[in-house]
């Protein structure tokens, strides 16, 4: 394996830090148990080290990302372990990096000037170092901004259908009840069916109330009265879910857009934090969808979803180098605590074994 | 990015036409391009490499045709190829039994329960009862959300109390179709990693329970590199009989679908083009060739045209044109039957060389210049719209804050309606009605 190990440190994952509701912590507790357990059983038959118990949230990424390619990056270690690669090798690099949804293009680039260096610093560490140059600087821990001490964080969840918004929605309501804050959900999709039966299930699981209108209910009047139900009942983090919309569809994409606006006018200076959902099965295409949704949000973050799955999310490369756009959590399971903070360094770690 | 395939071949080759024959060097640099839009549109790599191999192989020293040059020749190479690898399989959907089970499987997200409910309307739409069967008993709200999609669409949906094993929510399902006289189910279940083996090992068993006709698996036309290997997982977990490709009515290519047809043989049997009940359509091979390539998908095009012109408006319109007697009350009915036809930028993908300029017309045309016509139009009294030439500085004062543009706008659309009924005079006299937006 590539990346290196962590220092360990405190025994408890951060999330479970000042926890104020004792329902919540023992819950967690027992998420995190069993995730931990399945990680365990997952691994037990392979050569890879994994994470001991009790290692922070971002070892708990690298194994998360791991569980299950394992032959993809069995492949790219022997490959970049390699001395001295020849023409042929780098073509299956780069097919590597093609197989992971870097992009044919991108991953030519890379590749390309992985080649050119002349450092010394070899091959697995030239195409690692190249990858994590296209990533955006982040500062670790990220929090949603808040205008000031009482005024409450706003969180916008936008999306293409189907890549994870509410489910993600649950697990940043867990993670901030957790953490001994106040959280207040917005149900902003009132075009599918049973979305808000969807979301009122999370909020209760949470502990998080929830604002919604009934379906077909205008989403902007919905966020209207979150944003005021936010301040008046002090909470401190407001957590807005949209339907999911084709990134297409203007008419759709304007009706997001306001719903951005009236967060602004209701709460001037809230400056809401917008995060982008993304699939990470999802090939080329993301990039015309995070470009279409920044355009008319105004993207803060990204969420990356399904990342337990067999995929890669390697189109994650060419987002936040054409937006400037961070990653800031991956989701790694169905469970309340398979929400954790993006690494760089443990994700193109993972990519490449 | 999205530069049609047959446009960078165009460039790369030059105009070839008349050399008779297509050279090794002129494949190989055609080949490059090939592999670059196939991989761009997310056709699996592995796929890609064995296809533009089979291409090289009949485009080197293929013959010119006369009519094409040697860049429109791969294309059609290229085209004919990805049309035969989608064709293959069987395409009609099977409803043998009593009742006949139809089971969508698929990754979380994919869309299995919005097309199960735009299955079910198909069935009836082919006469027979259809029962829908909720069997996602994981996510949050799922029964729930089938149940409202059944509703809509008025028929019974089943789902067993909390707590039953999946297997038995399919025999149960299936009980219960046959006591309530219906001759197809419907089976919805829940999304699932093929990573988690006790998920997979469930719905093999829910499979082997219910003996399903048709197992459909459900696929995300977003979908990258990842769909071969999650179709094969699919495939060895459950007797799979076809795909559905769903959100087409995005800008995704759909590559998905060729790997998946391609490594498994599996064919595509429906495509899902929205999110309402009603956006269910057959597959056509040759229309998803096109649009994975940027070729543009003329025949989809066509149909939807017609579906939404209205023909003996369109013979009233030609008529008034005849007449001289096309008014901007005319003009708004033409514009909404445009509208029909879906967004602009959509219309303009589907047609060869214009998929570039697509989302730059969405833009400025769809969602702007259209749309203002139409406020400016409906602003109008039917007077004004029957004769423009009564609007003086004060109508046009009232119209431009009625319809919330400027009175630069008002003047600028009574201006080129105008010089179109001047074109149309012109133009009287037996010859074909113009187009309204060509200007």
């Amino acid at each position: 394996m590539f990346w290196r190990r962590r220092p360990t440190e405190p025994d408890q994952p951060a999330e479970e830090g000042g926890v104020s509701d004792a329902a919540i912590e023992a819950q967690l507790e027992a998420e995190f148990a069993e995730a931990e357990e399945a990680r365990t059983t997952a691994q037990a038959g392979g050569e890879t080290p994994r994470p001991t118990d009790g290692e922070p949230a971002d070892g708990d990424l690298v194994a998360g990302v791991a569980r299950s390619r394992g032959g993809f990056m069995a492949r790219l270690q022997g490959l970049l372990g390699r001395g001295d690669p020849t023409a042929a090798t780098w073509e299956e690099v780069e097919e590597t990096l093609i197989a992971g949804d870097v992009g044919a293009a991108l991953a030519l680039e890379v590749v390309e000037r992985a080649r050119r260096r002349r450092d010394g610093a070899g091959p697995t560490a030239a195409v690692r170092e190249e990858l994590t140059a296209l990533l955006v600087d982040r500062e670790p821990g990220w929090a949603p901004h808040r205008a000031g001490p009482d005024a409450p964080a706003i969180i916008l969840v936008v999306g293409v259908n189907g890549t994870g918004k509410t489910t993600t929605i649950g697990k940043l309501a867990f993670r901030y009840r957790a953490e001994g804050q106040t959280v207040l959900l917005a149900a902003g999709d009132t075009f599918r069916a049973a979305a808000i039966e969807q979301l009122r299930a999370w909020g209760e699981r949470a502990g998080a109330p929830i604002v919604a209108h009934g379906p077909g209910a205008d989403p902007a009047a919905v966020v209207y009265d979150a944003v005021d139900a936010a301040v008046a009942r002090r909470v401190d983090v407001l957590i807005v879910d949209t339907a999911g919309r084709l990134h297409t569809k203007s008419n759709l994409m304007d009706e997001l857009a306001k719903m951005r606006r009236v967060i602004d006018r209701r709460l001037p200076g809230a400056a809401p934090e917008v995060l982008f959902v993304l699939d990470a099965t999802t090939g080329q295409n993301g990039l015309a969808q995070a470009k279409a949704f920044h355009e008319s949000t105004g993207l803060t973050g990204i969420i990356l979803t399904k990342l337990d799955s067999t995929a890669k999310g390697g189109i994650v490369f060419a987002i936040e180098r054409a937006l400037g756009v961070p990653v800031c959590f991956v989701g790694v399971g169905e469970k309340v605590g398979d929400l954790l903070p993006f690494d760089a360094t443990a994700f193109v770690g993972a990519l490449f074994g | 990015m999205f530069d049609a395939l047959s446009e960078r071949l165009r460039r790369t080759l030059g105009s070839l036409t008349g050399r008779g024959r297509i050279s090794e060097a002129d494949v190989e640099t055609a080949m490059r391009e090939v592999r670059l839009a196939l991989l761009e549109a997310d056709v699996n790599f592995k796929v890609v490499k064995d296809f533009t191999a089979r291409v090289r192989e009949r485009a080197i020293g293929a013959d010119v045709l006369a009519s094409l040059n040697a860049g429109q020749q791969v294309v059609k190479i290229v085209n004919e190829e990805l049309t035969a690898l989608l064709s293959g399989g069987d395409r009609t959907l099977h409803l043998a039994g009593n009742p006949a089970v139809i089971a969508l499987v698929g990754l979380q997200g994919s869309g299995k329960t919005t097309t199960a409910a735009k299955l079910a309307r198909h069935i009836v739409k082919i006469g027979r009862r259809p029962l829908l069967v909720a069997a996602d008993p994981y996510r949050p709200a799922a029964i729930e959300q089938l149940m409202t999609l059944g509703a809509s669409l008025d028929l019974p949906v089943f789902s067993a109390p909390a707590g039953t094993p999946v297997p038995e929510i399919g025999r149960l399902g299936i009980a219960y179709a046959r006591h309530e006289v219906r001759d197809t189910v419907i089976l919805d279940t829940a999304g699932r990693l093929t990573v988690d083996e006790v998920l997979m090992a469930e719905v093999t068993e829910l499979m082997r329970a219910v003996q399903p006709v048709e197992t459909l698996l459900v696929v995300d036309a977003m979908v990258g590199q990842e769909a071969v290997s999650v179709a094969q997982a699919f495939a060895a977990a459950v007797p799979l009989t076809g795909l559905v490709l769903t959100k087409i009515d995005g800008d995704a290519r759909g590559g998905a679908a060729l790997s998946i047809s391609a490594v498994t043989g599996l064919p595509v049997k429906f495509l899902g083009t929205g999110e309402k009940t009603d956006a269910l359509e057959p597959f056509h091979p040759d229309r998803l060739a096109g649009r994975i390539l940027g070729m543009g998908d003329v025949l989809t095009l066509i149909e939807r045209a017609q579906g939404a012109f209205d023909a003996t408006q369109a013979e009233k319109a030609a008529a008034k044109i005849q007449s001289g007697s096309f008014s901007l009350e005319d003009m708004l009915d033409q514009l909404q039957q445009v509208k029909k036809m879906g967004p602009l930028g959509q219309v303009m993908e589907m047609i060869p060389g214009l998929g570039g300029m697509a989302r730059q017309a969405q833009d400025s045309v769809d969602r702007g210049d259209l749309g203002r016509t139409e406020a400016i139009i409906r602003s109008m009294t039917p007077g004004e719209r029957r004769d423009p030439a009564i609007l003086n500085g004060s109508r046009r004062r009232r119209i431009a804050s009625g319809s919330g543009t400027s009175i630069v706008e008002v003047n600028r659309l009574v201006k080129q309606f105008a010089e179109m009924q001047k074109l149309m005079k012109q133009l009287r006299g037996g010859r074909r009605l113009p187009g309204l937006f060509g200007r």
